[in-house]
């Protein structure tokens, strides 16, 4: 069962927005609600990820919304990119993760490093939905801590040599084409597409997670991989390839992170002013009522945050460590709303009828990757002290 | 051919009614706007009219009664596929008055077929079609469920009680559309929406003109009554309870 979902906006944060803003996200909510909200929950029960929405996601151009048109994005703001990041997780993290590695992680990184011909190429392929792209980076030994990455290419004069191995990438075992991060001969990170297909290329699944069940997670095994020369990205070098596409979509999962909890607390608000003990709504209680309020002031930050942040990146100036900040504090606000809303529903929160225990569930992949919670307080730390307490 | 659909902009359906604290009218603050639900079932008929008309049909128009907080709807209109959109710069204060703008507005305009809703999902008048046909000079027909267009030929279903007629009107003419005309709204893809962006929205002024029909006060409805759950075993209670407090038995 679910409820309509009425998106609160507390602080009147809509007169922030501009009218075209408002119409990308009623467009964007009312897919997630025709397309998401019915199939979700058995999704995520059945550890499917809903194949049929890339092409869906690609035909409303949620794939590289701020990538300019002739490359077939849509050219929007990056306001507008965050509020589609909102809508989607409303929805699901998984769907949103697919968007947000599709457009940061993907095309990003093709639009900013890659040639004209590789953009060409690619770029109007990924933004229809036609291909799905996913990004190597974490490997088996290397998390958090990416810069001492195994995995190597080898100039081989016609072609480089691949080897090397990559975990816990979404979309691995349905992506057409992986962005690798890589080491050269000299210790230099390079980042190249590697295309399915190509000889000792696999990409097995990842099964038994309890998080992001709608979602593909898997491998990607390059032994001997033959990658031609035109499939580098020629203009970037160093960890700041990554990293830039990393913050482009921790950009964004700042705000999906929202639509989570918005829809933690919508249902929360709901159900406790449904259900009545003591012959009372529970709503009526104070204890409830102090949750429910302190929900609302959490979202209402966060959204603020938010809104500030995607003008800062409208105007090209969010720094990293500002991206960061909202990264980790909007998550975690998502995650702690997913935890007290599902128990203002005691048992019914539990079940599949309602979304907390999936958006909890989810939520522990999404303080997780992109950076764990505990680098981005970090990466704080270091931008306050200046001195980095992990390298 | 030329299609006119004429949209109006009204509160989300979901939205919780508030009336201000004379009950004279209603509190607008926080209000999501939506197209009418209706109105945008008539502009996603007219939509898979013209992609089926092999270029026929040349232009779809949106026509709007409302200031300036009306323009995301009429953007959400062009964004969907509409090609150019006017705005009558005014309230619209009751059917009379908004279809008298909107047959001013577009008199000058030779469009074959104008499509409305039945009624709007905010004040549910059901009045605007039938008059705007008048105001027009133009034949109307109501309750429109299906619309189908073979060459210059236009054949619609009018929803009459037990069943349908078929009616083949004369055009130019009105189509007052319901449920049924389409199957469901379509969504504006993000580059539709920057399409938009390029697309003429004409403002013109309202010309003077009186409204009718005036609101004294709005009253909401009772809340509904408590559920009151009765064990399947308990017979003698249910009994009990319809007839000393149900009073019905
Ligand atoms: C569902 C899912 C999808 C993912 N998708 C992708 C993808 O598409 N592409 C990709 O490249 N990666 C992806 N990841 C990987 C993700 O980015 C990594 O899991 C993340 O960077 C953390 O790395 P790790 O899991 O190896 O943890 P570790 O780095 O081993 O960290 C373990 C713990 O130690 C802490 N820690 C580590 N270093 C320090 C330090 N210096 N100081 C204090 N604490 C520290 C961490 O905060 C964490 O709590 C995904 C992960 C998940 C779960």
């Amino acid at each position: 069962m679910s409820y309509p979902y009425l998106a609160p906006d507390y602080f009147q944060l809509d007169d922030l927005l501009t009218d075209e803003h408002k119409i990308v996200r009623s467009a964007i909510r009312d897919w997630v609600t025709r397309s998401i909200i019915p199939i979700i929950d058995q999704a995520a029960q059945n550890n499917e990820f809903p194949v049929r929405i890339i092409k869906e996601l690609g035909e409303l151009g949620a794939f590289g919304p701020f990538i300019p048109q002739e490359y077939g994005g849509a050219g929007l703001d990056h306001i507008s990119y965050g509020l589609i990041m909102t809508e989607l997780e409303r929805g699901d993290s998984a769907i949103r993760s697919t968007a947000s590695v599709q457009t940061s992680l993907v095309m990003y990184p093709i639009f900013t490093f890659g040639t004209e011909d590789q953009k060409r190429k690619y770029l109007p392929l990924l933004a229809s939905g036609e291909m799905t792209g996913c990004f190597g980076l974490t490997e088996p030994n290397h998390g958090s801590d990416p810069g001492s990455m195994e995995t190597r290419i080898e100039d081989k004069g016609d072609y480089f040599l691949l080897n090397g191995a990559k975990m816990w990438i979404t979309n691995s075992p349905i992506a057409d084409i992986a962005v690798v991060w890589a080491k050269d001969e000299k210790g230099m990170v390079r980042g190249l597409i590697a295309e399915k297909g190509m000889a000792g290329f696999s990409a097995p699944k990842t099964h038994n997670k309890w998080s992001l069940r709608a979602s593909e997670t898997g491998e990607l095994v390059f032994d001997n991989v033959k990658i031609p020369k035109e499939n580098i990205f020629p203009n970037i070098r160093g960890l700041k390839g990554p990293l830039m596409c990393l913050n482009s979509a921790r950009y964004g999962i700042a705000w999906g992170a929202i639509g989570a909890a918005m829809d933690c607390y919508n249902t929360a608000l709901q159900y406790s002013l449904e259900r009545k003990q003591f012959s009372k709504p529970i709503a009526s209680f104070q204890l409830q009522q102090k949750k429910l309020a302190e929900m609302l002031t959490e979202i209402t930050k966060a959204q603020l945050l938010a809104w500030r942040l995607g003008t800062l990146k409208n105007a090209n100036k969010a720094s990293p460590a500002q991206i960061s900040m909202a990264k980790r504090n909007n998550v975690k606000m998502a995650l702690d709303i997913a935890r007290e809303s599902r128990q203002i529903l005691g048992a019914m929160g539990i079940t599949g009828d309602f979304p907390m225990m999936r958006h909890m569930m989810n939520l522990e992949s999404v303080i997780t990757y992109e950076g764990t919670h505990d680098i981005h307080l970090l990466i704080t730390g270091n931008d306050i002290t200046g001195i980095a307490a992990f390298e | 051919m030329k299609i006119l659909v004429c949209i109006s902009n009204v509160p989300d359906t979901t939205t919780k009614i508030k009336l201000n604290g004379e009950k004279t009218a209603i509190d607008l603050a926080g209000v999501q706007w939506i197209i009418n639900p209706w109105d945008e079932l008539a502009l996603t008929r007219a939509l898979e009219l013209k992609e089926a008309s092999a270029g026929k049909i040349t232009k779809i128009s949106v026509i709007s009664v409302g200031s300036q907080g009306a323009e995301p709807t009429i953007r959400k209109a062009l964004a969907i596929g509409a090609d150019d959109a006017i705005r009558i710069n005014t309230e619209p204060k009751d059917a009379y008055f908004a279809a008298f703008q909107v047959a001013e507005a577009v008199k000058t305009e030779a469009y074959d077929i104008i499509l409305c809703g039945i009624e709007s999902s905010d004040y549910n008048g059901s009045a605007f079609g039938g008059m705007l046909a008048e105001f027009m000079d133009l034949p109307s027909v109501s309750s429109v469920s299906s619309f189908e267009l073979t060459g210059d030929v236009v054949k619609v279903n009018r929803e009459i009680p037990g069943g349908y007629e078929v009616v083949e009107p004369q055009l130019p003419f009105v189509a007052v559309v319901q449920k049924g005309i389409a199957k469901e709204p379509r969504i504006p893809s993000m580059r539709g929406i920057m399409m938009a962006r390029q697309k003429p929205l004409k403002v013109v002024e309202a010309i003077m003109a009186d409204a009718l029909t005036g609101f004294v006060a709005f009253e909401p409805p009772q809340p509904k009554a408590a559920c009151k759950m009765v064990d399947p075993a308990n017979v003698a209670e249910l009994v009990d309870l319809l007839h000393k407090e149900a009073k019905i038995i």
